[in-house]
């Protein structure tokens, strides 16, 4: 026998033990996926959602949505790069990530993840922004001085060519790329939603919804984020937002919402209706360990209440400060309500025994790798990349630049 | 070389190239699947365990041994394997507890709870399932299962996803905190492929389980299993476990 694992470990552990009720197996006091498992998902849901959303203008021609469409696509990017990290974070040896990619287990739902991140990534994301900004990429190397030449330059992969005929290719070609990034990001998430549906030794996880459900808040959360972003870029740059634009996507959450709802109400009157063994030990988690973070967050403010304040600004057609302000709001609710609903599923199916007759805690770490500090820093990453993003690549620069461009 | 010829070597070069480093540790892993004397023939064994209910008495000496025998952590949230008590009261309902994370044995006799009518214990550990989950969801393939049917973990390659912990319908699989690697029950294999029994075996004073080989044509486990009323642990998850239990109350899960 031997002991002497670490001292905070034992802690944690001493005091989930100290927190389970009923009964539960000895080896499941140790909450196996934490936190990061729950960041994960979160930041994978944002880039499949901000992606449809911003594939709308593209494919469907929703035209309302033009102006967005850059920033949702900077977004997605933004948040692909963080997607990765707090998997490799998690790992008991994150040296060894790369055997995922050398010698994957095809029957491994989770050894594919690592090739549909690098598709979507490399296939998709990377060659659709570069298509779109290729034309801009080239002007702003002509006009820029010193290094930023040479960046420009470098990002455009020193092309030169501004004829008309390489223009129409590159919108061509970045249509071609948006219609095979649609089931690509339906793909990535839907896919994530499998790692997690596909568990049969966990019932709050094993369902064929999952994946769906898992792709439907995705693309609300996505949604979600580009508006909040729209209007707080607007409010820090001072630049006007463009309210047809914000309507329409006010719409699209609204509808993505109702669907979202449909989905998930699905799956849980399924549940109770079917009223499987392990219906039991699951009505008491909703009911005590996960109450206030599904009921009330999840369900009340995150889902209701922007579902209720969306579709009074739609009816009501109340003025636009008014309007700009409730959107904001309702995308803020609606943020930390997926949020709670990725918590809801990943901790939530580990707060109750396999044995059917106990619940467990846990006890989320203030600091080290696994723990809240680390969470926050990954979730505000994506928005300092988006700054960098931003600022290197203006969405709105040919529009005041190069006018004549502007398709 | 024109722009077109590099691209074209240079699109064919970068895969290539993955694709030997990759299959250079591949073809390392697949020969040494794990460590057996020089004539054992995997090929030729089937290994399972049968756990006789009625007599466990719930001493914790095989959870002792299978700590000491295989480095376990000694703390109480680490467990090859453990023994639960079942008690059925009068109004049926059934309470239960792991004696295994007890720090201490009691010192005197626990009194006796009145509504008790019946209480017997339960051993746990890996099923060793002919159709694991866990090897199903390995993303690198360090958890397999060997030709003699049981379910090893290759530390030298485990990437400590926890995925094989999640995937584990009976919570016989924990993280390492020493190794960093996902860890279980290996029915002692460095034991058996010795011809020696695992540990827990070896030291069970009432003979409440029973190591074989279930290809095995006068073996004690096929013995056992003709004899008795067999039942296996969440039969309806498809695992096809080979830990037979005979005697098993329908409480346990």
């Amino acid at each position: 026998m031997s002991s002497a694992i670490p001292a905070s470990l034992f802690e944690q552990l001493s005091h989930q033990l100290s927190q389970v009720t009923g009964f539960i197996y000895p080896n499941e006091v140790e909450t196996q996926w934490a936190i990061l498992i729950v960041v994960y998902p979160y930041i994978t849901g944002i880039v499949a959602g901000a992606f449809i959303l911003a594939s709308l203008v593209k494919v469907f021609n929703v035209v309302e949505v033009q102006p967005i469409y850059r920033l949702a696509l900077l977004t997605a990017l933004a948040f692909m790069l963080v997607a990765g990290m707090p998997l490799q974070l998690h790992l008991g040896h994150p040296e060894r990530a790369y055997e995922i990619f050398m010698t994957p287990q095809t029957t491994s739902a989770m050894a594919m993840f690592g090739f549909v991140y690098l598709w979507y990534l490399l296939g998709i994301l990377l060659i659709e922004i570069w298509f779109e900004y290729r034309a801009q990429l080239i002007l702003m190397a002509q006009q820029a001085k010193g290094v930023m030449k040479w960046v420009y330059s470098a990002l455009s992969l020193f092309s030169k060519d501004l004829s008309p005929e390489a223009i129409a290719f590159d919108k061509k070609a970045s249509k071609f790329v948006t219609i095979i990034g649609i089931p690509s990001a339906f793909l990535l998430h839907g896919y994530v939603g499998f790692i997690f549906g596909s568990v049969k030794a966990n019932p709050w996880w094993g369902s064929v919804l999952m994946p769906i459900v898992f792709l439907m808040s995705a693309i609300v959360s996505g949604i979600a984020m580009v508006m909040f972003l729209y209007i707080l870029v607007s409010l820090l740059r001072n630049e006007k937002l463009d309210m047809r634009c914000l309507d329409k996507i006010g719409l699209f959450l609204l509808v993505a919402i109702i669907v979202d709802f449909a989905l998930e109400a699905l799956d849980y009157i399924h549940r109770i209706y079917q009223s499987e063994e392990s219906i039991g030990i699951l009505a008491e988690l909703v009911s005590s360990r996960l109450f206030t973070s599904m009921v009330i967050v999840q369900l009340l403010l995150g889902m209701l209440l922007p579902l209720v304040i969306i579709a009074f600004v739609r009816i009501t057609r109340v003025n636009e400060d008014m309007r700009r302000l409730l959107y904001f709001t309702s995308s803020l609710l609606i943020l930390v309500g997926i949020f709670s609903m990725r918590w809801n599923v990943v901790i939530g199916g580990q707060l109750y025994s396999k044995s059917f007759r106990g619940l467990m805690a846990y006890k989320m770490e203030l600091t080290g790798i696994e723990s809240l500090m680390t969470a926050l820093l990954l979730l505000a990453l994506p928005f300092i990349i988006l700054t960098v993003l931003y600022r290197l690549l203006p969405p709105q620069w040919l529009e005041k630049n190069a006018p004549a461009m502007v398709h | 070389m024109n722009k077109r010829e590099f691209l074209k070597d240079a699109i064919l070069f970068f895969p290539a190239a993955a694709t030997l480093q990759a299959l250079a540790p591949a073809a390392e892993g697949s020969a040494e699947t794990a460590k057996t004397p020089a004539d054992y023939d995997a090929t030729r064994h089937w290994y399972g365990m049968g756990v006789d209910v009625d007599k466990c008495i719930g001493c914790n000496r095989c959870v002792e041994a299978c700590k000491a025998e295989n480095d376990v952590p000694e703390e109480p949230f680490f467990f090859r394997t453990w023994i639960e008590r079942y008690q059925i009261h009068e109004n049926g309902e059934t309470t239960v507890e792991c004696i295994s994370t007890r720090a201490a044995p009691p010192e005197q006799a626990e009194p006796e709870d009145p509504s008790v009518v019946r209480t017997f214990f339960v051993p746990k550990l890996c099923n060793q399932c002919a159709h694991p989950p866990c090897v199903q969801v390995c993303p690198v393939g360090a958890t397999f299962q060997t030709q003699d049917g049981v379910v090893l973990v290759d530390a030298e390659r485990c990437i400590g996803c926890r995925y094989c912990i999640q995937a584990c319908p009976y919570g016989a699989r924990y993280l390492n905190p020493k190794t960093r690697t996902a860890d279980k029950c290996t029915f002692c294999y460095h034991r058996i492929t010795e011809g020696l029994l695992p540990a827990c075996v070896e030291v069970c004073p009432t003979e409440a389980r029973i190591f074989g080989d279930l290809k095995g044509k006068a073996d004690r486990l096929v013995r056992f299993h003709r004899v008795n009323q067999i039942s296996v642990l969440k039969p309806d998850l498809n695992t096809e476990p080979k830990v037979l239990y005979a005697k098993l109350d329908g409480e346990v899960r």
